[in-house]
């Protein structure tokens, strides 16, 4: 058996992963949830973001304006795929709105990759986050809480307007029903594209924060789409609770399993998955019935 | 016939008027194609060099278009997108490699049947556990798996992988069959072992595409719900098409290995499924030339652009962009859309030859509607009801649509079901057809309970449904539509015939002419659904209920919508398809009913209100009391 204080620590590294799969994978949900669309242009979105706000700290060396600039460089991104090309797509098969994400993704993660070349990346850590923290039970790099807590709130205010705002409101009834509520003088269009584009942003953002974390290089995005995949699957497609619950139980997954055996980490997420798919294949939080 | 050539396109345009085709073009069109490709693939050596590819480039886009073969079945018939075809891809590679080069087995055939053998035993795995969910949870779900299997390969077992260097080392291509042995050398040799290997995987494929399996196939990705109410079991028809895909996967992987000598570990890398993707949707899904088009102009393009100094960076990002386009305007890829131009035009000069056809004109297929052929059903006990109904109740939360109430038909009747709106007829009539389950009470079909069975044993049992909003194969032929009701009822739910015709499948063909001429379409018999007027497509929607081949038939407000004369026509259609039949009829037209009906039942606000006949319902105090007090309330 590992040590208290690794054990631990492993939980806090699993939180940490968890909050920021959450926050991805609350973008892919909204988006699906209003506007039927699995983005599978998400992880490339990320990858937007993440390089946006490299270049924004390598520019002005603040660290809260590149977070923001991120997350306003993917919003933007996303509100030109969305008016571009996605609104072309809602009344086809998920086939082909999957089939042109995907393809955007391409474009999109090429695009990044002429610009920087292929080699990593490394977003320095902003000053406030250097150093550790002394917990009591143990030590944790000062960073990886901020980014709890960042991404804490960000999924919070995403709740906040979700269900507690007008605007939200007429988000939910989109979903429900988007000709109901365009017959009430509504312009769902509009609205739908503020979705896809806060979305986007969520995606940009998480991939912000997570840059100093790893090393960032083009071809990460792939890897951060599965994952969100397998936390909206685990959750239930569509939904927001959903989301952040699957987020959760991911980053537990993979941080605690490498702590008897790295190698398997990924495997037993794939694992879990397996089992929601047999077990409750709505997912923990989704509804039977949709999708 | 060669309906499930024309089904090869989403919305191919198909002469119109003409009844039948004629034999001879069919057989033409059925062996014309197998021609075309052997033809490819012996000119392509002599064309090839021209334009500076070489037998290798060649090579790797027979294996590639071997491995999109069984993908298309997959993805352009069946209509699911898997984003995990690199785990069998990598399974066929690895068990080739692995065996080849311990020695286990030195017949490199053998081994490559053990690729395909393996690569199957993990599609059927994955496609358990994927189809279990439809639409974007399967194309995220396939791709996690793939990345499951991946990481599998590079951690845990990479002792028997060899991770990330793979296994080097795998021995010259022999061709052993026992009594010949045959070196394959590389280059050219090797393109014509793999050229022989396409074309048999490619005759089996096309097969598969003409058989009735590939018919259904077609079924599942025009309308699933549909297909599965015409009594096919649609879960197993997909597993089955997701392990023929695994296993041409398996053997384009054993053969990559073989191919290179050695097996290459990012074969089970996300790229290969994504490019497999790519490849197919270019060069034209559902076509099954489709994947070596868009093999070779992937390939192709990556060797030339790679070397030119301006654009070699960007390679994949022109490829990115061109994709993008393909799929907004060209959907159906570059040999779809080329097929659907050709087909427009011999449509255009068949019109020219014969004129216009005159749209209304009746025509006789010459198999009368008697020739319609009903299941066999075991005699019922004297007083028995056909189809009865204990106290069912459907709640929804907590909103009670149906509260409880209890039906009995006796066999040959028609029995007319009404009430106002809200009065829950329509869930009622589904607890019936086992779309759903009830909330409490049972159903009953011949005294069997069928209680929440689906809508595909309930098919399979006689009894069929037609649904209020038509629910049919748009982009298919009135005559396709119908032949797949037929097929569920000659065939079975379920039936691998993946390497016959549809000429096998005995009687079928007369089924449809005779379920056509009932409904009274034959003169549209090769029209396009989404072509015909909304009292037509009412009509098929009723033939498809007819040609599964039901005695009781469950017809959910089949004058909804109609013009009078339309509604005139249908009410003639309703007497006649009667005979020999128990009908049950859900309609809002109470004067119709009045006309019809032996008996009717009444339902209000989810709740038994009356049964008679309909005399008895017409003076009924109850009823009309229900009909003026229900409008107010609702208005």
């Amino acid at each position: 058996m590992p040590s208290m204080s690794l054990f631990m620590s492993q939980v806090f590294n699993g939180l940490a992963l968890g909050v920021l799969l959450a926050l991805i994978a609350t973008g892919l949900t909204i988006i699906y949830g209003t506007l039927g669309v699995i983005n599978f242009a998400h992880g490339a979105l990320f990858v937007v973001g993440a390089y946006a706000g490299f270049s924004l700290f390598m520019a002005t060396e603040s660290f809260v304006l590149s977070l923001i600039g991120a997350a306003v460089v993917s919003l933007i991104v996303g509100l030109v795929m969305e008016r571009g090309l996605i609104q072309r797509f809602y009344n086809r098969p998920h086939e082909d709105q999957i089939l042109v994400t995907f393809g955007i993704s391409i474009v999109l993660v090429e695009i990044v990759r002429g610009i920087y070349g292929g080699v990593g990346q490394r977003v320095p850590l902003p000053s406030w986050g250097e150093g550790v923290v002394n917990m009591g039970f143990m030590t944790y790099p000062t960073y990886r809480l901020e980014i709890m807590a960042i991404a804490a709130s960000v999924l919070f205010a995403c709740w906040y307007v979700l269900y507690r705002t007008r605007l939200g409101l007429i988000i939910r009834s989109g979903i429900e029903d988007a000709l109901m509520v365009r017959m009430l003088g509504i312009n769902v269009q509009r609205y739908f594209m503020l979705v896809f584009g806060i979305g986007a942003a969520a995606a940009g953002f998480a991939g912000m924060i997570y840059g100093p974390m790893v090393s960032i290089v083009p071809d990460m995005g792939f890897r951060v789409l599965i994952q969100s995949f397998v936390v909206v699957v685990l959750g239930g497609v569509g939904s927001f609770p959903g989301a952040i619950l699957g987020g959760l139980i991911a980053g537990q997954i993979l941080s605690l399993t490498s702590l008897f055996n790295p190698v398997y980490s990924d495997v037993m997420l794939f694992a879990a998955m397996a089992l929601i798919l047999i077990f409750r294949p709505q997912g923990l939080m989704g509804v039977e019935g949709r999708a | 016939m060669s309906q499930s050539n024309e089904s090869v396109i989403q919305g191919a345009q198909v002469p119109v008027g003409v009844v039948a085709d004629p034999q001879g073009s069919a057989l033409r069109q059925r062996y014309g194609v197998l021609l075309i490709a052997a033809v490819i693939l012996i000119v392509a050596p002599y064309v090839a060099p021209v334009v500076g590819a070489g037998p290798d480039l060649l090579s790797r886009v027979l294996i590639w278009g071997l491995f999109g073969l069984g993908f298309d079945l997959l993805f352009g018939y069946t209509g699911l997108l898997s984003f995990g075809q690199a785990a069998f891809y990598g399974t066929g590679s690895f068990i080739t490699a692995y065996l080849l080069t311990t020695g286990i087995v030195d017949n490199m055939l053998i081994a490559l049947v053990f690729s395909i053998i393996g690569a199957s035993i993990l599609g059927l795995i994955i496609g358990y556990l994927t189809l279990r969910r439809s639409g974007i949870y399967f194309a995220m779900s396939t791709l996690a798996f793939a990345e499951m299997i991946y990481f599998l390969e590079f951690g845990p077992l990479r002792d028997w992988t060899g991770g990330e260097n793979g296994i080097p080392g795998i021995p010259e291509a022999v061709v052993d069959l026992g009594f010949f042995s045959v070196n394959v050398g590389f280059g050219w040799p090797m393109y014509t072992f793999l050229a022989v290997l396409f074309f048999l995987g490619f005759v089996v494929a096309r097969r598969i595409s003409l058989s009735p399996f590939g018919v259904i196939l077609t079924a599942i990705r025009e309308n699933p719900e549909r297909a599965m109410a015409v009594g096919h079991t649609i879960q197993r028809y997909k597993l089955a098409v997701f392990v023929i895909a695994a296993a041409y996967g398996g053997l384009a992987g054993g053969l990559l290995g073989m191919f290179q000598g050695y097996m290459p570990p990012d074969a089970f890398n996300l790229h290969t499924s994504a490019e497999l993707v790519i490849q197919t949707v270019m060069g034209g899904a559902g076509t099954l030339f489709g994947p070596l088009v868009g093999a070779l102009i992937w390939l192709y393009l990556y060797e030339v652009l790679q070397f030119v100094d301006a654009v070699g960076p960007y390679w994949r990002l022109i490829l990115g962009i061109v994709f993008v386009v393909l799929v907004t305007v060209f959907r159906r890829g570059i040999v779809g859309e080329g097929i659907a131009w050709a087909k427009r035009r011999r449509a255009r000069r068949v019109a020219v030859a014969v004129g216009e056809p005159q749209a209304n004109t009746h025509v006789r297929s010459g198999v009368s509607a008697s020739a319609l052929v009903m299941r066999e059903a075991p005699p019922l006990a004297e007083g028995q009801p056909i189809l009865r109904a204990d106290n069912i109740a459907k709640h929804y939360g907590g909103l009670k649509a149906v509260k409880g109430v209890s039906i009995s038909i006796q066999e040959g009747e028609l029995r007319g079901l009404i009430g106002p709106n809200g009065a829950g007829k329509s869930t009622f009539f589904r607890m019936l057809a086992g779309e759903i389950q009830p909330t409490h009470g049972r159903v009953y079909l011949r005294g069997q309970d069928i209680t929440g069975l689906g809508v595909t044993k309930v098919c399979q049992m006689g009894m069929s449904k037609s649904y209020q909003v038509n629910t049919l194969f748009d982009q298919l032929t009135v005559y396709q539509n119908i032949l797949m009701s037929v097929l569920g009822h000659k065939r079975g739910p379920f039936k691998l015939d993946a390497l016959k015709s549809v000429d096998s499948v005995k009687g079928a063909h007369n089924q449809v002419l005779a379920v056509l001429d009932l409904v009274e379409l034959t003169h549209r018999i090769h029209t396009p659904i989404h072509e015909l007027s909304y009292g037509e497509k009412r009509r098929v929607e009723i033939g498809l209920a007819l040609a599964t081949g039901a005695n009781v038939l469950l017809l959910d407000e089949p004058l909804a919508g109609m013009s009078p004369e339309e509604r005139v026509q249908t009410v003639a259609l309703l007497k006649n398809i009667r005979k020999g039949r128990t009908v049950l009829i859900v309609e809002h037209d109470v004067d119709a009913m009045f006309e019809l009906a032996d008996r009717m039942t009444v339902l209000y606000d989810g709740n038994f209100l009356a049964e008679g006949t309909p005399d008895e319902i017409r003076n009924s105090k109850a009823v009309q009391d229900a009909y003026l007090g229900g409008t107010e309330d609702n208005e």
